[in-house]
């Protein structure tokens, strides 16, 4: 049985990355009993797929993985045991079952959206006019770990709302992904004077 | 004192500047938050190395749930930050908190610290100053913490006298109850200091004084106050209490990341040169239905994927074959990974691992010590090569393609040949199994230093000198350099440092206090070896670290440590010694009983606890006639 989660990541878990968070959903599985489907080989690995890694130190609401099982399960108890088993932190929002065959979810996912809430008080006019003008360059190029790329065209959207935080959809596609904090650093907030919420995967179809 | 909240809005904003900051913020599946002001006694329990080390450790697990279990105390954990981290820490003010409330470790009543092993001793300072508390116990007043360790490295406590009120000697399992209690019973912290004083197994160092003589060795302990032990004997449990099941889950990637199960406790084999067998007696063994039950809770209770059945020296518990029997059955088809160490050289140890094969993972590994029979008859571990061979060749034909011997180099009286015969046997062992199994197969040979440890037969002896363990060394890289052969050592640096810190007396507090603000700390870690910083500490005090390491002792030596006692009388000590120098080899003294103190110590609490899960023999003795028995009578030394 395919089975896909939604689920939200906050508090002492933002501080966890996503291959530990692999493996908390593995012994969660396996605290709760259940039938965690494996891959075959030397190195059995659990067949567990994430939408995208969501970076470290970010929280969010809207986190999806897609878990295999070896039997069908009631869907309503599978969740209450995961959700028993699990670290605070994880909350599972919703599980559906899902077609075997379908594609693999890193394979559809498009976009994501981030909410900055920013946690020093800025000159919002300042911060307005930044944000115009990253909407209005052709290009801002940009080097992370040693490779340069262009950050322009993985913003998709940005926007101050009217409670002064910065909305953001940055693409999300394989080997195209736009970083919240890369967004914040050009307009010039460090990225410990944010706190940044994961609001929306957006999928093919 | 910061409140949790200020902890945790500091925390904010520096958790994303460190590495790793899951070590730093809790969470774990299987800890524990207790409402904090609804708890009377508060323990903070401290593993002084980073987290990724310190989660797993056993014996503060044991502690965590026992201190828990009470509805009036709760304990804690934290762990020594990484430097980047109490650098940022230090520049916000962020005090060192506990992982489970972020309680500045200043707010707690108790602090207990884990010394498993000497080099975190700077540390140990470190986290008591990132704490704001004064790192000297005379400093601390009403407001402070109590300060308590225990540990293996307790066995000494010397060098660490002036920075904890108080040492537990042996095991924690019942003494903790007792000092929770005197903490609750009394006010003042003077008050609490007499009272803790006076507990069996519980070393006050500052109701002893030490005087010494011209030459710096040691005249006599003077106790100060009435009602205080001289020596203080350890503090054993007469059954080995039911073991943890609930272990912390981290939830980031930590060293060993798994279930431990305890299946005995004590070794009965009598290795000269190791200072856990000698101080863990008597042997006590757990049944095989407690060991299975609890390896599966705990597995179910943690979703770990490894297993590992600790003790000393896993084929010599009386039941091994059927445990590895239940065992298999029970995980059958269950991914998990279990791990037997301690396994002794002989076949029988290789149908062992073949039973666990489903759930075994990686190499084997064995632990000869010593390569020649004049070596192995000084240290008491005797096992013939053709053995070695043998069981070596076979657990190749079987498959396994690494094998990992464990060796020591330094060892009392040992020559270049001794040294040369560990590079022969080690090619020997790949070259034989060449033979059964072809070119794949691989040696890992790891080649320990020998520190004589007090407590030991082995305390009167000198460590070897920087220059020969060097040469034994060049030997061996010379010798085995094999791209089939991997050989790891200990830097000679550390050896010393090690040696200075458990053989040391009270005087080397104030080289550890003065190496620590000479900046060291994780001196068990290379990056941050700093020699020099120990060297230059000895010298501002006029001492010469040689004292401590490269004097051979009078054999009427009184040690720093004489005044503690893990139960072995001095005189047991020494004739093992002496029947070292003449190559003698002492039997498993399950067999045959030495009088090494235990039975006469404890002989009350043997009486209590009859059965056959403690394993010392049967013997008549003058004791078992005696209503209180203590460790200094002089009984014969049967088996002499």
């Amino acid at each position: 049985m395919r089975v896909r989660i939604t689920f939200s990541k906050t508090g002492a878990l933002r501080y966890i990355g996503h291959l530990d968070l692999n493996t908390i959903w593995e012994r969660a599985a396996r605290r709760a009993g259940l039938p965690l489907a494996y891959t075959q080989g030397f190195h059995p690995q659990p067949k567990m797929n994430f939408a995208s890694a969501l970076p470290l130190g970010f929280s969010s609401r809207c986190e999806v993985m897609d878990m295999r099982f070896n039997e069908d399960m009631d869907l309503i108890s599978l969740s209450a045991q995961l959700q028993d088993a699990m670290p605070s932190g994880i909350g599972i929002l919703n599980v559906e079952n899902i077609d075997e065959r379908a594609a693999p979810l890193q394979t559809q996912i498009i976009s994501a959206e981030y909410e900055a809430t920013l946690t020093e008080t800025s000159d919002v006019s300042e911060l307005k006019r930044k944000i115009d003008d990253v909407i209005a360059s052709q290009s801002l190029p940009r080097e992370r770990r040693g490779k340069f790329y262009d950050l322009r065209p993985l913003i998709e959207r940005l926007e101050l709302n009217s409670e002064n935080k910065i909305l953001m959809r940055l693409a999300a596609r394989e080997g195209a992904t736009g970083r919240p904090e890369e967004v914040l650093d050009v307009l010039g907030i460090m990225i410990e004077h944010a706190r940044v919420e994961r609001t929306n995967l957006i999928f093919r179809n | 004192m910061l409140k949790p909240e200020e902890i945790e809005a500091g925390l904010e904003q520096i958790l994303l500047k460190v590495e790793r900051p899951g070590r730093y913020v809790g969470g774990e599946i299987n800890s524990i938050v207790k409402d904090w002001d609804k708890v009377q006694t508060k323990v903070a329990l401290i593993f002084p190395d980073i987290y990724d080390i310190g989660v797993s450790n056993v014996g503060l697990k044991i502690l965590y749930d026992q201190i828990n279990q009470r509805q009036d105390a709760l304990a804690e954990r934290a762990y020594a930050p990484w430097p980047d981290m109490e650098a940022m820490m230090r520049g916000r003010g962020i005090p060192l908190y506990s992982l489970e409330s972020k309680h500045a470790l200043s707010g707690f009543d108790l602090i207990g610290f884990s010394l498993p092993y000497e080099t975190l001793y700077t540390n140990t300072l470190n986290i008591l100053d990132l704490a704001g508390i004064p790192v000297r116990s005379a400093d601390r007043d009403d407001a402070h913490p109590i300060i308590i360790a225990g540990g293996h490295a307790a066995t000494n406590p010397e060098p660490m006298y002036a920075f904890m009120d108080a040492f537990v000697i042996g095991e924690g399992e019942e003494v903790i109850d007792d000092i929770i209690n005197v903490i609750q019973a009394n006010k003042t912290r003077e008050e609490k200091l007499h009272a803790l004083a006076r507990i069996p197994g519980v070393y006050m160092p500052k109701f002893y004084q030490v005087h010494y003589m011209d030459d710096g060795t040691i005249s006599h302990v003077e106790t100060l106050t009435d009602g205080i032990a001289n020596p203080v004997v350890k503090r054993i449990v007469a059954q080995l209490p039911p073991p943890p099941t609930k272990f912390i889950v981290p939830n980031i990637e930590v060293v060993h990341n798994r279930v431990s199960v305890e299946i005995m406790r004590g070794c009965t084999r009598g290795c000269r040169f190791c200072q856990a067998g000698m101080i863990t007696r008597p042997v006590r063994e757990r049944s095989v239905d407690e060991i299975v039950d609890t390896a599966e809770a705990a597995i179910n209770a943690t979703g770990m994927e490894e297993l590992a059945l600790l003790s000393l020296s896993s084929s010599d518990f009386s039941y091994v074959v059927e445990l590895v029997n239940k065992v298999s059955e029970r995980f059958k088809g269950r991914k998990l990974t279990i791990s037997l160490p301690s396994l002794r050289i002989e076949s029988v140890s290789i149908d062992l691992m073949d039973k666990l094969r489903e759930h075994y993972s990686g190499g084997f590994t064995l632990a000869p010590e010593a390569a020649t029979e004049r070596m192995r008859r000084i240290i008491n571990k005797f096992i013939p090569d053709e053995e070695i061979i043998n069981t070596t060749r076979e657990i190749y034909r079987r498959g396994w393609t690494t094998i990992k011997l464990y060796f020591m180099i330094g060892h009392p009286s040992e020559t270049l040949e001794d040294v040369q015969a560990i590079a022969d046997l080690c090619k020997r062992v790949l070259s034989e199994g060449r033979k059964v199994a072809g070119m794949k197969v691989k040696l890992h040979a790891g080649v320990s230093t020998f520190v004589p440890k007090p407590q030991t037969p082995f305390q009167w002896v000198a460590v070897d000198t920087r220059e020969n363990i060097i040469a034994k060394q060049k030997l061996l890289k010379h010798e085995l350099n094999d791209r089939n052969i991997k050989l790891s050592w200990t830097e000679p640096e550390d050896t010393l440092l090690e040696a200075w810190l458990s053989r040391g007396d009270r005087r080397m507090a104030e080289v550890i206090y003065s190496a620590w603000k000479n900046g060291t700390k994780f001196d068990a870690w290379n990056e941050h070896r700093k020699t020099q910083a120990w060297l230059d500490a000895f010298a501002e005090h006029g001492l010469d670290p040689a004292f401590y390491t490269h004097r051979q002792r009078r054999t009427d030596e009184i040690f720093p440590w004489d005044h503690i006692s893990a139960a072995l009388r001095k005189n047991f000590l020494f004739q093992d010694f002496r029947q070292s120098l003449e190559g003698k080899i002492r039997v498993d003294c399950r067999l045959n009983c030495f009088a090494c103190g235990i039975l006469p110590t404890f002989a009350n609490v043997r009486r209590e606890n009859p059965g056959e899960a403690w394993k010392c023999p049967d013997v008549k003795s003058p004791s078992s006639t005696k209503q209180l028995a203590v460790s200094s009578i002089n009984l014969p030394v049967v088996g002499d």
